[in-house]
């Protein structure tokens, strides 16, 4: 049994919040993205923040720094694009393999330093695997509903590549995330599976879809319980959601995965619902509040924070986490 | 961590549990193009929105998974898989239910799962290739994450016995869920539905040995499901709707009692297993659980009154005893009524003047009625074996009289060999066609099921068959087949092959099976036609009905293949990549006795008369047979006869007063192949002044053909230069059509259109000659590399020599423009005068120009679509404009 499977017995574990929310307190120029290193390379840059993992990597390991003095047992790596299909924006698909390979180093010494100055509280690094920007369940053209921007065995590809660097970097566990088509989540986890048999290792995996709105379905139109039949044929560390809803409005759809899995649960949802400019503006007290209730509830595993979370809402959390027991296993047909 | 929650749960957009309180989970079987001639037909045409209406009403009726199955040999099944699955993926009202991916074919079952957001079902996976095999696609449907169907079939066959099935069941699971680790819950047994009451000892324990399988697998392998096709079970009484519901759902309803979970069930075939009609539910309990020893056939008997059908009695009895005699046969044979068959027989034996007679003549009678009975589905397969019985019995009493004479003995009409090919278990099919074909006299050599084809080849020799019966119901037995029918050609046998199964179809038949057999390929699509093919086969003259056969077929397969839609083609530079070779170091190049050119002028055209084929020109007046078969045909023999002897006259008086000019160029020329697909011919004994060479330019075949098998140009057959081979070619023009037109407008003039019609038709018939005579007197004279040759006119007509004549505007070289080098080459207008119209078409028309390759292994192909590709680089090497080029070759051009 590795670390973090122990450790999730023990206690409700922590994971960071936002990373994008982070890096925008920078204030990065187009320069900055670019760095000395691609000061001349023909595509715009800036918006690229995996490419900080490159360029900027004090600011990265700054951020990781941040969650875990928050409290935070795991931070993401920044790598939420790192695929070649996400990275062909940029005109950087070349660069994958190394973006991965450095952002789990970053994020993997930092909790390093933290795990030393506490071993009884390890800190541990998941990989963080994206959607990527396009759909194999879904056509973009309405004209043409059978048509397919990206298939499966593309997706296979690109992701095993992500994965293998992610590993190589040192990454604890991994954590597909933020899917909003579940046929990409089971091409990433068909790619986890053979690296896995390929190197003959186990790795700890986390799942996370999205309920895009109160339809309470994907955004591929699965209903939670068919997202959750269409993960599980691989074990999984934790099944869960986040993104798109605030705590307030995933519960019931946590509720609902924590009823049926056998795996243990986690959400890291945004803080709040985006006000009428696209800001979050939930505060760390109200969100504390919403996720002490799926805590009262033993709903939750891990918990942690996507869109519009900072260190302040992963402190929040974490102060109430420690009161309470984690989810306990018990599921109905 | 708690693991009790061992229940099958799949997904579409919304999720299905199965939990021991589910009902029976219905899977809707409409989207399968195997088992709905509307999907097929739907799918074959494209209209995929209509198809997708069929898996609409699936789901709206109640279906809670829909099976997905495009196994058609015609059909890409994984591109139709693919495509199907994606434009559903779009409609929430039916993605909501799980998918079945049914093939059996790993590679669409792949694609489909590739697509399937959803948790699906894999229809199947089998111990049949073996147990790496097995195990290697089941991690694959679990990391794909797919529960799946496992058929209980292994490397001996398919289980159809109780142990066989709790056996093969046994060891599958074990794999599984030890080697594989799969989720036992996923794992979907189906151990095979057969029919019952089929009149075979064999299956009489089908229905039960599948419950108490059934129900064994529910009780002794945890968590694992049942299902299963009920509709099988019924299917001996297709025909008869009102047992066959019955069947179906009292099968299901008891094999739901003993554990059968999910099956696919075809609502409109199920009668509510309490509205069952209690005296018909207990003849098909009895059956189904084989409680008594005549269970079938008191089936079958109840059977007939439920068809409405009202029993006969007394006085009906009396009513058809007293029939003429042919129609007591007839009653007795289809009524399978054994009673007054002796009697009958006998009395037709007495008014015979042998008994044979009896066989061939009011027996057969009989049996063609039950044929076409069966045929039309209003008999059904018990009711034929029991036709057999009363036509046995019948032959049983004649045999002792047809032996005491002299002449005769109680032969087989012939001997046919039937086996279900390579890989395919399934026989029911076959051993209609055999119980149906022993009735009628044939003596059947069954070689059962999984028959290599080495074996079916083996037989076929050593027995002295005289019809080939391969039979299939699986895809993957149509490549059998084709396999079967280029063993058969590889190995020489010239023996009919008869083409049968569910999946088997004229197009694939035509189109993949009978060009690679010599002799007659027949596709039979049902039980009743056979015995008219078969006799049409084997009856004496059997050379019209072949001929009819081999037109009729190669007709339907340039019909389908010039149809169209969606074809692969290889780019021209792959195509090249793809040529026929000819090992040029091991071929022995026979150089031209007389090279240069030659002019024939004033032959002597009454030699003509042997090399004349005749049958062409009956068919020019509407007339179809092969002469001299022809002239004594039923229908139009009188006709032929007739048209034959005015077409003779006709001939003398152009003999005598040769009013026909008969003439010939042809020239032999050393010639290479260069840059793949041109021929450079070297004109330094031709009349060509102004250039040392010419070049014909030859046209290559771009459909993506199947691996092994090369992209034909003509210029393969010549050796390419670079192998420092000096190779030769030869063309020709030959006209027998000088007089024609003068000789039309006389008869025209004198209100003769008979006549007017008859020279033009008879001159076409002497070029043809011609073309034959030359293209002899040239292989084994003037070339000279088949000196030896000594074939009959008949072989020469069938074109059983070596080397071929191809002629532009034929489908190996449609390109016409190729005439005008020949023309050039050998100066034909100046010498002998005919002409090239502006569509070059040759004038007088009864002319015929060509190539000659004299290569043993030129063949003829046809050219079929080429795409822009060769069209640009073939106009470039012509020097024409690309329109030009498009205008000559548009018929050739694919649309893609």
């Amino acid at each position: 049994m590795s670390k973090i499977e122990e450790e999730i017995r023990k206690r409700i574990l922590v994971l960071d919040g936002a990373m994008g929310t982070m890096l925008q307190r920078y204030n990065f120029t187009e320069e900055d993205f670019r760095g000395e290193r691609f000061k001349d390379y023909p595509s715009p840059l800036k918006g690229n923040n995996d490419l900080l993992s490159l360029t900027q990597p004090e600011a990265i390991a700054e951020v990781h720094k941040k969650y875990f003095e928050a409290g935070a047992d795991i931070v993401e790596t920044n790598t939420f694009s790192g695929t070649t299909i996400a990275m062909a924006d940029y005109n950087m698909e070349d660069l994958v393999y190394e973006l991965n390979y450095e952002s789990a180093k970053i994020a993997k010494q930092v909790a390093e330093e933290f795990t030393k100055l506490n071993p009884k509280k390890p800190r541990f690094v998941a990989g963080s695997i994206g959607p990527t920007n396009r759909t194999a369940s879904m056509s973009p053209d309405v004209n043409r509903p059978e048509y397919r921007a990206v298939t499966f065995e593309e997706l296979r590809v690109a992701y095993k590549q992500q994965v293998e660097a992610l590993i190589d970097g040192g990454v604890d566990l991994l954590l597909v995330e933020t899917i909003f088509d579940t046929l990409n989540a089971k091409a990433a986890l068909f790619a986890i599976e053979e690296v896995k048999e390929d190197r003959n290792i186990s790795i700890p995996v986390m799942v996370s879809g999205t309920i895009t709105d109160a339809s309470g379905r994907t955004l591929s139109g699965q209903t939670v319980e068919a997202f959750l039949t269409s993960v599980s044929h691989i074990p999984l560390l934790t099944v869960g959601f986040n993104c798109a809803l605030g705590a307030e409005q995933l519960k019931p759809y946590l509720q609902r995965l924590s009823n049926k899995t056998e795996f243990f649960t986690s959400a890291h949802p945004n803080a709040g619902l985006p006000n009428a400019f696209g800001e979050y503006d939930q505060s760390p007290k109200e969100m504390q509040t919403y996720i002490e209730d799926y805590l009262k509830d033993g709903l939750i595993n891990i918990i942690g924070g996507c869109c519009g979370t900072n260190p302040e809402h992963i402190n929040a959390i974490a102060e109430v986490a420690k009161n309470y027991k984690p989810r306990t296993i018990s599921v109905t047909a | 961590m708690s693991k009790k929650n061992k229940y099958l749960t799949l997904s579409g957009l919304e999720p299905l549990v199965v939990t021991p309180e589910s009902n029976f989970i219905n899977v809707g079987e409409r989207t399968n193009v195997t088992g709905s001639r509307k999907f097929l037909r739907l799918i074959k045409e494209e209209k995929y929105s209509e198809a997708i209406d069929v898996a609409r009403d699936q789901v709206e009726g109640g279906a809670q998974i829909i099976d997905v199955n495009m196994d058609e040999g015609m059909l890409d099944g994984k591109y139709a898989m693919v495509k199907f699955l994606n434009l559903i993926a779009s409609e929430p009202d039916i993605a909501r239910v799980p998918i079945m991916i049914d093939s059996s074919k790993w590679e669409i079952i792949e694609a489909g799962l590739q697509v399937a957001q959803g948790k699906c079902v894999v229809n199947s996976i089998s111990l049949k290739e073996g147990e790496a095999e097995f195990m290697r696609q089941a991690k694959l449907v679990k990391r794909y994450g797919a529960a799946v169907i496992v058929m209980a079939f292994d490397e001996v066959g398919q289980a159809d016995t109780y142990e066989r099935r709790i056996e093969i069941c046994e060891r599958s699971y074990r794999i599984l869920t030890e080697i594989v680790n799969f989720p036992p819950q996923d794992i979907i047994f189906d151990p095979n539905i057969f029919p019952v009451a089929t009149g075979m000892e064999e299956h009489k324990l089908n229905a039960l040995d599948f419950f108490n399988a059934t129900k064994w697998i529910r009780e002794n392998l945890p968590y694992a499901n049942v299902s299963g096709g009920v509709s099988n079970v019924s299917f001996s009484f297709r025909g008869n709707t009102v047992v066959r519901e019955a069947i179906n759902s009292a099968f299901l309803y008891h094999a739901i009692q003993h554990g059968m979970n999910l099956g696919i069930v075809n609502p409109t075939l199920l009668e509510v297993y309490d509205e069952i009609p209690k005296d018909l539910l207990e003849h098909v309990e009895d059956v189904l659980f084989n409680k008594r020893e005549d269970a079938t056939e008191r089936l079958l008997d109840f059977a007939e009154t439920v068809k409405g059908q009202k029993k006969e009695d007394e006085t009906k009895v009396l009513e058809w005893r007293s029939a003429s005699l042919q129609d007591r046969i007839t009653h007795s044979l289809v009524k399978g009524i054994d009673a007054f068959i002796v009697e009958d027989v006998e009395e037709a034996r007495q008014q015979a003047s042998k008994p044979i007679e009896v066989i061939e003549g009011n027996l057969m009678a009989g049996m063609n009625v039950v044929g076409d009975l069966f045929g039309s589905g209003k008999m059904f397969l018990p009711q034929v074996v029991k036709s057999a019985r009363v036509m046995k019995k019948a032959v049983a009493y004649l045999q002792p009289f047809i032996e005491a004479e002299k002449d005769g003995k109680a032969e087989f009409a012939g001997k046919i060999l039937m086996a279900t090919v390579k890989g395919d278990v399934h026989d029911i099919g076959k051993n209609i066609v055999s119980v149906v074909l022993g009735c009628n006299n044939y003596e059947i050599i069954d070689l059962g099921v999984m028959v290599p084809p080495e074996k079916i080849i083996e037989t076929a020799k050593q027995e002295n068959v005289d019809i080939i019966g391969l039979s299939g119901l699986i895809t993957p037995s149509l490549d059998e087949m084709v396999y079967v029918s280029k063993a058969m050609e590889k190995e020489n046998l010239d023996i009919p092959l008869i083409i049968g199964g569910a999946t088997t179809s004229k197009a694939h038949t035509s189109v993949k099976i009978a060009p690679n057999y010599n002799n007659t390929v027949v596709h039979i699509n049902d039980a009743s036609r056979a015995v008219t093919v078969v006799g049409n086969l084997l009856q004496q003259d059997s050379k019209i009905y072949k001929e009819q056969i081999r037109e009729e077929y190669d007709k339907f397969r340039e019909h389908f293949l010039t149809r169209g839609k969606r074809k692969e083609y290889l780019s021209i530079v792959d195509a090249r990549k793809n040529k026929y070779q000819i090992n040029w170091d091991e071929t022995e190049i026979v150089k031209p006795n007389e090279l240069g050119i030659q002019v024939i002028e004033d032959f002597d055209i009454t030699r003509l008369e042997d090399f004349i084929d005749w049958s062409p020109f009956f068919r020019s007046w509407d007339l179809h047979g092969k002469f001299p078969d022809i002239l004594k045909d039923n229908i139009v023999g009188e006709q032929a006869s007739e048209l034959f002897k005015d077409a003779k006259v006709l001939l003398e008086r152009i003999f005598k007063e040769k009013l026909l000019k008969a003439k010939a160029i042809f020239g032999l020329f050393p010639a290479n192949t260069i840059n793949d697909d041109d021929i450079e011919v070297s004109v330094g004994l031709s009349a060509v002044e102004d250039k040392d060479t010419l070049k014909f330019l030859t046209l290559r075949q771009q459909l993506k053909k199947r691996e092994g098998v090369p992209n034909h140009a003509l210029a393969d057959f010549i050796a390419p230069k670079e192998t420092g081979k000096q190779d030769y070619i030869g063309a020709f023009c030959v006209t027998t059509g000088f007089g024609t037109a003068e000789l039309a407008k006389e008869f025209e003039e004198n209100n003769d259109d008979y006549n007017s019609i008859m020279i033009k038709a008879l001159a076409d018939r002497l070029a043809e000659a011609f073309a034959e005579y030359l293209h002899k007197e040239v292989r084994t004279k003037h070339w000279g590399y088949a000196a030896s040759e000594d074939l009959s006119n008949e072989e020469l007509i069938k074109e059983a020599y070596k080397g071929i004549r191809p002629a532009p505007g034929y489908p190996a070289c449609p390109d016409h423009l190729e005439k005008n080098t020949i023309w050039d080459l050998l100066k034909v207008e100046e010498t002998i005068g005919v002409k090239l119209t502006e569509s070059l078409a040759m004038w007088p028309a009864a002319s015929v120009s060509g190539y000659y390759f004299g290569n043993k292994k030129a063949k003829y192909f046809g050219l079929g679509k080429i795409t822009k590709d060769q069209l640009e680089d073939y106009a470039t090497r012509r020097q024409i404009s690309i329109d030009e080029a498009e205008k000559w070759l548009s018929p050739n051009l694919a649309d893609n």
